[in-house]
């Protein structure tokens, strides 16, 4: 470990010490690129949903159906398509839990 | 966090194994991690404030030129006279709310061995970790003839603002019947559908308002992105729109600002309105970190975006090398997301993540015709690279009902994109 890298962590170690401030967890592959068009926050005039506090397997459902082309789309379907199981379940679990 | 350093340990180590200039105790207990991020667009304020979120422990400030930021996205409209310059525009005020230290000077140069950025008011920042993201530069040797003083006369309108203006101003100006020549450079670029879309939205106003006059796009590629579904929608409503590729003798090898011709392998051209998108390169601020290769870009590990060339700088936005992911604003603000995690990781010593990137870029042929072009990304063999199997354009034989709904969700992905990194 170089010194720099480990003077970094060090003095993270110590800020829980002097600020009760969390991290948050960090998201799923491939779940950050969605809020390009999904909104994170509230008040915003788009015809595109927020996923923020959906059920999860309600996002995956449509995440796989997307995927499938059971479900006609403009753009869902090219990106469903980059997606596994698993990271479909992955960001399906995460957004279900931000508000 | 694992608590994987005891106190003790980090003492230990500290004092004997570190370099002198970390060796004030008391100092080092105080400090959180600092980041340095040069640029406030849409790569640079995405990361800034990405990386508040991962971890409100870090020190970020955010060093940008001008109080005023304007998108690039969505300006050809403005040239087009189909939306005005404000809407284009933002400020900071939300980002440094946010809790970062929002700094308005120029980033003048970097020394990577001393962690420190100096900046154009004599300032000097220390980082831990320096992010690099300044857009482009002109190359301003890169066209013969073509020189700042000569854009204020044949604008390149490829950084949003008075040049946007400019170029409206001059379309206004013309009379019915002239001739507009838009040059478009060859490959990598900032926005690769963005001369194609500003062709159509030009069309459009010289159709609606100036049907005598004409359009011509000497490009120096034969392909292009969305090249099928330009052409299609160009066939079918704009006959005065006329694209000549490289192999017909589209490249531009020269201009002449009073002449105002376009010269090209097999002739020259003239223009009533010439838009002359010139070639270009990393913002000058990544040369001087050290950080571009000889192509002018700057190569990166596509996981956590730091530089090849200098550990502990990261570069993200239109200056990387982000191999199959294009140069636009909706990459930049995917992979400074991305980088903030990175960059959060390394700071706490855990290694970070594989990413995955999407990017969509939305292009409009006329205000109520959008189509699309999606990738999926993620590093292969050190290159981000394209997942199989994902993305590609929209179909080209869509209703015109997609069309106008992809209209929409673009005018939607604009307010989206904007309010996260700004709002
Ligand atoms: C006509 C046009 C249309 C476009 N349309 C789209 C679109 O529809 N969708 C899309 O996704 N993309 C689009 N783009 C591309 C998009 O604008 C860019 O990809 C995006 O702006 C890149 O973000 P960035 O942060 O790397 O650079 P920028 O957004 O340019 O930000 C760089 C910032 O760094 C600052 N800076 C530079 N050097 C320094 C320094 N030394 N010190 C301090 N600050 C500095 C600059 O002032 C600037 O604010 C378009 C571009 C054009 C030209
Ligand atoms: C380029 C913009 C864009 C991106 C990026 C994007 N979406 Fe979408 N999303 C849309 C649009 C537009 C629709 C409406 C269907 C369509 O036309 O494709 C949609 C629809 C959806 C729906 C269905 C919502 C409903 O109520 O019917 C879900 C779920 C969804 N997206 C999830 C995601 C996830 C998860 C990601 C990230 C992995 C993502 N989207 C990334 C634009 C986007």
């Amino acid at each position: 470990m170089n010194a720099p890298r480990f003077f970094a962590a060090a003095a993270f170690l110590l800020a829980p010490m002097i600020g009760a401030m969390a991290a948050a967890p960090e998201s799923p592959a491939g779940a950050s690129s969605c809020s390009g068009c999904h909104p994170a926050n509230t008040g915003i005039d788009t015809p595109i949903p927020r996923l923020n506090g959906r059920n999860a397997a309600e996002i995956s459902e449509q995440m796989k159906t997307f995927r499938a082309g059971q479900r006609s789309a403009t753009v869902m379907g090219r990106i469903a398509k980059g997606f596994s199981d698993d990271e479909i379940e992955a960001i399906a679990a995460w957004y279900a839990e931000q508000r | 966090m694992t608590p994987k350093h005891s106190r003790r340990n980090f003492l230990k180590l500290t004092v004997g194994g570190a370099s002198a200039s970390l060796l004030p105790l008391p100092a080092i207990a105080q400090a959180a991690p600092r980041v340095v991020v040069v640029g406030g667009g849409f790569a640079g304020a995405s990361t800034a404030r990405a990386l508040r979120k991962a971890d409100p422990r870090i020190a970020i400030t955010l060093v940008e030129t001008s109080r005023i930021f304007t998108a690039c996205p969505f300006s050809n409209g403005v040239i087009a006279g189909l939306r005005e310059l404000p809407a284009q525009q933002f400020g900071y005020e939300r980002i440094s709310a946010g809790g970062i230290a929002v700094v308005f000077a120029s980033a003048t140069g970097v020394e990577p061995q001393k962690k420190t950025v100096a900046l154009s008011t004599g300032q000097r920042l220390d980082y831990d970790r320096l992010v690099v993201a300044p857009g482009i530069d002109i190359r301003w040797d890169g066209l013969p003839g073509y020189d700042e003083a000569v854009a204020e006369q044949m604008p390149h309108a490829w950084k949003a603002g008075e040049q946007t203006l400019l170029l409206r101003r001059q379309l206004e100006a013309m009379s019915d019947g002239g001739t507009v020549i838009i040059s478009a450079p060859a490959n990598p670029f900032r926005c690769p559908p963005g001369p194609y879309e500003r062709a159509s939205l030009i069309a459009y106003y010289l159709k609606t308002t100036k049907p005598r006059s004409k359009l011509i796009v000497l490009d120096a590629k034969d392909q292009f992105s969305k090249q099928r579904l330009f052409q299609n929608a160009w066939a079918e409503l704009y006959p005065n729109l006329e694209w000549v590729g490289l192999s017909k003798g589209g490249k531009v090898t020269s201009v002449d600002v009073t002449a105002r011709t376009l010269t090209t392998d097999f002739g020259t051209y003239k223009a009533d309105v010439a838009n002359v998108i010139p070639p270009q390169k990393a913002g000058r601020i990544a040369d001087l970190a050290g950080v571009t290769d000889r192509t002018g870009w700057c190569p990166i590990d596509p996981a956590t975006f730091e530089s090849r060339l200098v550990p502990g700088i990261h570069v993200v936005g239109d200056a990387a090398i982000a191999g199959g992911m294009p140069k636009s604003a909706f990459s930049a603000n995917a992979q400074a997301k991305a980088c903030a995690f990175a960059v959060a990781a390394l700071l706490a010593g855990r290694k970070p993540a594989e990413p995955k990137l999407i990017n969509t870029c939305y292009s409009l042929v006329a205000p109520d015709y959008g189509i699309t072009v999606a990738g999926v990304y993620r590093p292969v063999n050190g290159m981000l690279t394209d997942v199989e199997g994902a993305g590609g354009v929209s179909p080209t034989d869509a209703p015109h009902s997609t069309r106008a709904l992809e209209a929409k969700f673009a005018d939607g992905w604009f307010k989206t994109i904007t309010n996260e990194v700004f709002g």
